[in-house]
């Protein structure tokens, strides 16, 4: 698969493709997409990444370990629902707060928080996985 | 979207309205500060000295929540939280009553033991491999199992609690420990899939998957919904968990293969989750069904008793022979399942807490045995009691223990267990726990001859005996002991509590009103 055309192209479409799940996170709580869907597409952007330029490279690219930001991703999904302490109401309730950025209304929410964190987990785990794999096919 | 306009419509028609009283987070801080502590660990996965210095402080930190929680609900009931405010059954309910609490506490004594005790015994390629991540994370799997009160969701945790043990399983992937966890894994997932398939069977009944709201509408669905064939796919399922015979041949495969530490944990815990969901859905849920199926389940119970201890006595590696000694263990349980009388129930979740405790230790006292010369084979042990008195003494007590006699915690729940069993006339159930019983004594007795008392055979003996003691070992197998000998010698504070949540399983009106506070007082 280490054809010219494809090492060319793998970086801008890795690029593009990581945009785009993070638009898909983003828009994620009242339309179709989150960060279940947007972590797959991040992780096959960075295995498409893998299989163009080797596994080291992707490895240098996300300078963590994957399972760190798993790791992360778990921590901060967890944290998110104990927002709700400080509001005196059970567990993962979701709370907004809607600050205004250059008179733009933002509407932000633990929930937010909780799809990043899953966002983080996902990406974390299936590329931990398919970077394995890829490895092995070199063995 | 119109954000800070006033809400159209009425917020208490889908928001839990009340108030959370502080104490109530007791509910959910266990399993959530196991998932947070669990991620620092996985972070920090390549520092494996940092590790234990975290995991066993945090474990400690579990046991104290989760005593905490035991007095709550002592002191006030049971209680829930409704994750997102949800209002249930639309909602995650995580319902803890005294059951669950007191399951709870326990586990969370035998993971601190488990935790000091894996400081000795996972080396350092152990600890990259992770096993203090995969433990914290276990215990969340097995806390978040104790403590829901959604069947989907008690699903999940099943998934979790697996998941994690897989990687404990395989800890160092040598060659026994992968075949011994491919068959671990294959069928612990074929019971999986036969819960959900069961539980996507149930939600198409009843239309619900909260337990307090099942347990409701049960009566009103009797005449009508095959509730039958469901309740038999849960046992069937839950009895492959818990290593009930015809369905236990996973356990004895796979059990002595991982870190001794690791059979330690399962043998004290993975089991006792399937009689605890077998006591929560056939007992509290469904209690007519499991009426009309308790001869069969008498039958596996003494089945799997009798066929697990000869199992035992048949055996040359000691870690094997405990294998067998867990499923004798479970089938007892099962009986006080199949009697279903409050006595019954009692002696049951009783003797589960005894399982935990004594099992975990066991498998602690035989590693440590090990490491101080004596090996896992029957034919080459010999001599452990000149090398160390105090394992020795720590051992027999145990031995004894799981062998129900007196004065340790074995004796109480077989002694509630015979008398429930001669109530109901189940003279041949209350002969089966009593020859189990005796089998018991003579395998433990037996293991304690060859590998205890009997001299050093030669060359072994000598190499081995400037090994030291592990300290922290032995604290952790001293602390698990002593726990067993309090619930002998004082045993009415347990039996009590036991009693308690039986009754509580019997009568889930309690549980349903924590749940449903405005229906049940209407």
């Amino acid at each position: 698969m280490r054809t010219l055309i494809f090492r060319s192209i793998a970086p801008f479409l890795t690029s593009l493709m990581v945009l785009f799940s993070i638009f898909v996170l983003l828009r994620g709580h009242n339309e179709p997409g989150g960060g279940f869907i947007g972590g797959l597409i991040a992780a096959s952007a960075l295995a498409i990444y893998g299989i163009a330029c080797g596994v080291a490279a992707v490895r240098r690219a996300i300078h963590f370990h994957p399972m760190a930001i798993s790791a992360v991703g778990l921590f901060m999904a967890a944290l998110a629902g104990v927002l709700s302490v400080f509001a005196g109401v059970p567990y993962m309730t979701g709370l907004w707060i809607y600050p205004s950025l250059f008179g733009v209304e933002l509407a932000l929410s633990s929930v937010l928080v909780f799809d990043v964190g899953v966002y983080l987990v996902v990406v974390g785990a299936i590329s931990s996985i398919a970077l394995g794999l890829e490895e092995g096919d070199r063995d | 979207m119109a954000s800070q306009s006033a809400p159209l419509v009425d917020l208490s028609a889908v928001y839990v309205t009340g108030p959370v009283a502080a104490a109530d987070w007791l509910v959910a801080a266990p399993v959530v500060w196991c998932i947070l502590v669990g991620a620092v660990l996985v972070m920090l996965r390549k520092n494996t000295r940092v590790q234990p210095l975290i995991a066993i402080p945090a474990l400690g930190v579990l046991v104290l929540m989760t005593l905490a929680l035991v007095w709550h609900v002592i002191a006030n009931g049971t209680v829930t939280m409704t994750m997102g405010r949800w209002l249930p059954p639309f909602g995650i309910s995580f319902t803890v009553d005294l059951l669950g609490a007191f399951f709870a506490a326990t586990a969370s004594c035998v993971a601190l033991a488990a935790g000091i005790y894996g400081r000795t015994d996972v080396d350092d390629s152990g600890r990259r491999y992770g096993f203090y991540p995969f433990l914290v994370l276990i215990m969340a799997g097995i806390l978040g199992a104790f403590m829901t009160g959604d069947i989907f969701n008690l699903y999940v945790w099943f998934e979790v609690l697996l998941i994690s043990s897989f990687g404990l399983l395989v800890l160092g992937s040598e060659r026994a420990q992968l075949d011994g966890g491919v068959k671990y894994a294959f069928l612990n997932l074929i019971a999986t899939t036969l819960f959900l398939v069961a539980t996507g069977y149930l939600y198409g009944l009843f239309g619900t998957l909260n337990m307090a709201d099942i347990a409701v509408k049960a009566s009103e669905l009797r005449g009508t919904a095959p509730l039958m064939t469901l309740v038999t796919l849960y046992l069937l399922a839950f009895a492959m968990k818990a290593a009930a015979f015809p369905v236990n041949f996973w356990l004895p495969a796979s059990y002595h293969t991982p870190r001794l530490v690791v059979s330690a944990l399962f043998a004290g815990l993975l089991t006792k989750v399937g009689i605890y969901a077998l006591l929560r859905i056939l007992g509290m849920l469904f209690p007519f069904e499991r009426e009309a199926l308790s001869l069969v389940i008498a039958i596996v119970a003494a089945l799997t008793m009798i066929l697990g201890v000869v199992g035992a006595l048949a055996q040359n590696d000691i870690r094997r022979a405990l294998g067998f000694l867990v499923i004798s263990g479970i089938g007892v349980m099962m009986a006080g399942l199949a009697l279903g009388s409050p006595a019954g129930l009692a002696g049951a979740i009783f003797y589960a807490a005894h399982s935990m405790v004594v099992m975990t230790a066991l498998y602690f006292a035989v590693g440590i045995g090990a490491r101080l010369g004596g090996g896992f084979e029957l034919t080459r042990a010999g001599g452990l009691y000149a090398r160390s008195g105090l394992i020795a003494a720590l051992t027999l007590v145990l031995f004894l223990s799981v062998a129900g006699l007196p004065p340790f915690s074995g004796l109480w729940p077989k002694i509630m267990l015979v008398k429930a069993s001669l109530d109901v006339g189940a003279w041949w159930l209350a002969g089966a726990i009593l020859v189990t019983g005796l089998l018991t004594t003579i395998t433990v007795g037996r293991i304690w001859v060859l590998a205890y008392w009997r001299p050093a055979p030669g060359e072994a003996g000598e190499a081995a005996a400037a090994t030291p003691l592990p300290v922290g070992a032995t604290v952790a197998l001293a602390g698990l002991v002593a726990l067993s000998v309090a619930a002998g010698v004082w045993p009415e504070p347990v039996m009590a509590l036991a009693q308690d949540a039986a009754r509580g399983l019997l009568d889930p009106s309690a549980y349903v009103q924590s749940v449903f506070p405005a229906e049940a007082s209407q």
